[in-house]
């Protein structure tokens, strides 16, 4: 089944649009990545650089109308998702690519019981009977460290606390042992300690499933943890992308430059916390040349003129910029 | 664009102390005496230490939310004076005519032959001899038919039709608004507008229409086409209700979660959505039932509704109407028993409403 580079997932120049009265909003606008079997691929970036959407798209769960995917292929498994129709889609969701929400607290169905929503994701997918389903259920709720989960899965939603909603949520992702787990902004809704407790058991569960992953989130920290690879979104684009340690180590785009310098760094006794000017761009009305070059810090004439080239920086690392190189240099002298 | 819009809080999260019933002391709604509460409370806490007290504050509540709506109904006494009367009546319109003829040996539509008198009415708890007796509490009719006995069975008939037609408008309601609402477009506006046409419709004039022309033969035949009469119309609100329910719950994330795990829409419709719709549903479905009853006992009134010799409270005023000079108990005992279930109804309705969803309270 896996296609013959190894790689999970390969999304190419995927397009998607919202058509809105303001205009055609271009929330994904030619993003091209691969997600190599059993590692985790970080997706960064600012509120509406694109994240979401992109990971929508791949389970084909863009609201249409208004939505509606341009072009693009998304080659899951040797499959493109895009061509297949919806009843097939359907049984790839939850199945074979399953999706963590960001809000734990909206995401469960407050009227059904937690095993009636975790027994239906079994009951659909693998067919089991009623016992099969509830006992599986059970399992999981362990398996995420539910304690007393036997008489947990008879509770509500509305009787579980954030954190043990979150983990009921990737109970539920997991039980049919999907081969790609979308996790949106897992933690973001959740404190800082839960936070740690759902990212190590993501993490411990990768392990153990052999499960890979996407993890969206604008947390940089997470991303250093949790992650092989990462791209950088912008504006609907892909801005960088490389292996996790590389692009801490070597960025080569001026906005992941401004992005790890704006994470709060207690060590640091200037009181003042970096922050990139100005806020993201509309993406209704993208003018020509560069969509960060307003907020840019070395912008040029030409960044404001022309659109920069996605620049190779090595085999594995690519940056959106006119100055790439310059950068990848200075982050490398550093 | 990735963004969700705010979502509005789930359900369970409404139910707080500032939606205490009025007149309450400020600490009872907390009820620390409730064993339930109790028991599940240290468990939360051996569990998740870590849970901040809001959590906890909201598990307490949120564990409770069919309890608190019966407790908040429990304290509205008008609304438990209803339920009672609802009950009591039900029971006594089932169980009273097998029983008086058990034990007085005649049926609703039993006419006494051997009686000279067929014609007189008595008044109630009067004989045949003019004397006071035991056996018509509520007197007779013009035939001779003992009026308790009619009344209750004409009980039977006024709730049966209400009960019926308010499932009928609950089935096509509530399937016909989730499916509109959820499917949304072009489909939802084809759809609500046939409602709105529906609507502009007089539908009093439509039942008759209907009515008279398939006019049956036999009463059960006629009682069969009341129920499809008042059932065709009466689901126009609720699919409205529920449409607008749904449109609200349909962008919540839990409903993009279930079709993320591959749900099918039917089942999103109806498995994920429909139930949290039940309040608004439930409260309006106990509206419709008097409401129906009402428009059953006008009909009947009218002449095209219940046909003797099966009664029902609209009938039995009817016929009460036209001797209400001499006999007047005729009129007085169907009139008075079906006002007084249709108050409670109400009441009872208003108080579910109010138990249900307490932010819509307005006193």
């Amino acid at each position: 089944m896996t296609s013959s580079n190894g790689h999970l997932l390969d999304v190419k120049d995927l397009r998607t649009y919202f058509e809105t009265e303001d205009g055609v909003v271009k929330a994904v606008d030619g993003i091209s990545f691969s997600l190599v079997r059993g590692e985790t691929l970080g997706i960064v970036g600012e509120s509406g650089s694109g994240k979401s959407v992109t990971n929508l798209s791949i389970i084909r769960l863009i609201p249409d109308p208004p939505g509606k995917i341009v072009s693009g292929e998304i080659v899951f498994n040797g499959q493109d998702i895009l061509l297949l129709p919806t009843e097939e889609v359907r049984k790839i969701r939850g199945r074979r690519i399953a999706m963590i929400f960001q809000d734990p607290m909206t995401s469960l169905n407050p009227f059904l019981k937690i095993s009636r929503q975790l027994m239906e994701m079994t009951q659909l997918h693998l067919g089991h009977s009623k016992g099969q389903a509830y006992e599986h259920a059970i399992k999981m709720l362990e398996m995420v460290g539910i304690p007393d989960a036997r008489t947990r899965v008879d509770n509500y939603p509305h009787e579980f606390s954030g954190g043990m909603r979150q983990r009921v949520m990737i109970a539920m992702a997991l039980s049919c042992e999907p081969e790609l787990l979308i996790a949106d902004e897992p933690t973001t809704a959740l404190d800082v300690t839960i936070q740690a407790q759902i990212l190590e058991l993501i993490k411990k569960l990768k392990q153990e499933t052999g499960t890979s992953v996407i993890l969206i989130t604008h947390d940089l920290g997470v991303v250093a943890g949790m992650t092989d690879h990462v791209i950088v979104m912008y504006a609907g684009k892909v801005f960088e992308q490389a292996r996790t340690t590389e692009l801490f180590a070597r960025p080569g785009n001026p906005y992941t430059k401004g992005l790890l310098r704006s994470v709060p760094d207690p060590t640091s006794e200037q009181g003042n916390l970096y922050q990139i000017p100005g806020s993201p761009p509309d993406v209704a009305h993208l003018k020509p040349g560069c969509p960060f070059a307003p907020r840019c810090d070395r912008v040029q004439e030409i960044c404001r003129r022309e659109f920069p080239p996605f620049v190779a920086l090595t085999a594995d690392h690519h940056s959106l910029c006119h100055f790439a190189d310059e950068e990848f240099a200075e982050s490398r002298s550093q | 664009m990735d963004e969700k819009p705010p979502k509005p809080s789930s359900e369970h999260t409404h139910a707080g102390p500032a939606l205490t019933p009025q007149g309450v002391p400020a600490d009872s709604w907390v009820n620390t005496h409730d064993p339930d509460v109790i028991a599940l409370g240290p468990e939360m806490a051996i569990a998740e230490g870590d849970v901040p007290f809001s959590d906890e504050d909201e598990f307490v509540r949120g564990s409770s939310l069919w309890r608190d709506a019966w407790r908040r109904l429990l304290k509205n006494k008008l609304a438990i004076f209803g339920l009672v009367v609802v009950v009591v009546i039900t029971v006594a319109s089932i169980l009273g005519p097998p029983l008086i003829h058990k034990t007085l040996g005649f049926t609703p539509d039993y006419i006494p032959t051997n009686d000279v008198k067929l014609t007189k009415s008595f008044p109630p708890f009067t004989g045949p001899d003019g004397k006071f007796s035991w056996s018509h509490p509520m007197g007779t009719d013009n035939a001779g038919r003992d009026q308790l006995a009619r009344v209750l069975q004409g009980g039977q008939i006024s709730l049966f039709v209400g009960v019926i037609s308010t499932l009928v408008s609950l089935l096509i309601g509530v399937s016909y608004g989730a499916i509109a609402g959820y499917i949304g477009g072009r489909l939802d506006n084809l759809m609500m507008r046939l409602v709105d046409v529906l609507y502009s419709l007089p539908y009093v004039i439509l039942v008759i229409v209907l009515l008279s022309m398939f006019r049956s033969q036999t009463p059960r035949g006629q009682l069969v086409l009341l129920f499809v009469a008042l059932g065709s119309v009466s689901w126009l609100t609720m699919a409205r209700i529920v449409r607008g329910q749904v449109l609200s719950i349909k962008n919540q994330e839990f409903v993009l979660a279930a079709r993320a795990t591959g749900v099918s829409t039917f089942r999103i419709i109806f498995r994920h959505i429909v139930p949290n719709t039940l309040g608004p549903v439930i409260v309006y479905a106990t509206l419709t039932i008097p409401q129906v009853m009402l428009t059953e006992a006008f009909l009947s009134f009218l002449g095209f509704g219940v046909q003797a010799p099966l009664a029902s409270w609209g009938s039995l005023a009817s016929d009460g109407a036209q001797n209400i000079a001499i006999f007047p108990w005729q009129m007085i005992f169907p009139g008075v028993t079906m006002a007084l279930t249709l108050f409670s109804l109400n009441f009872l309705g208003d108080g579910l409403r109010d138990a249900l969803d307490p932010q819509m309270r307005t006193d």
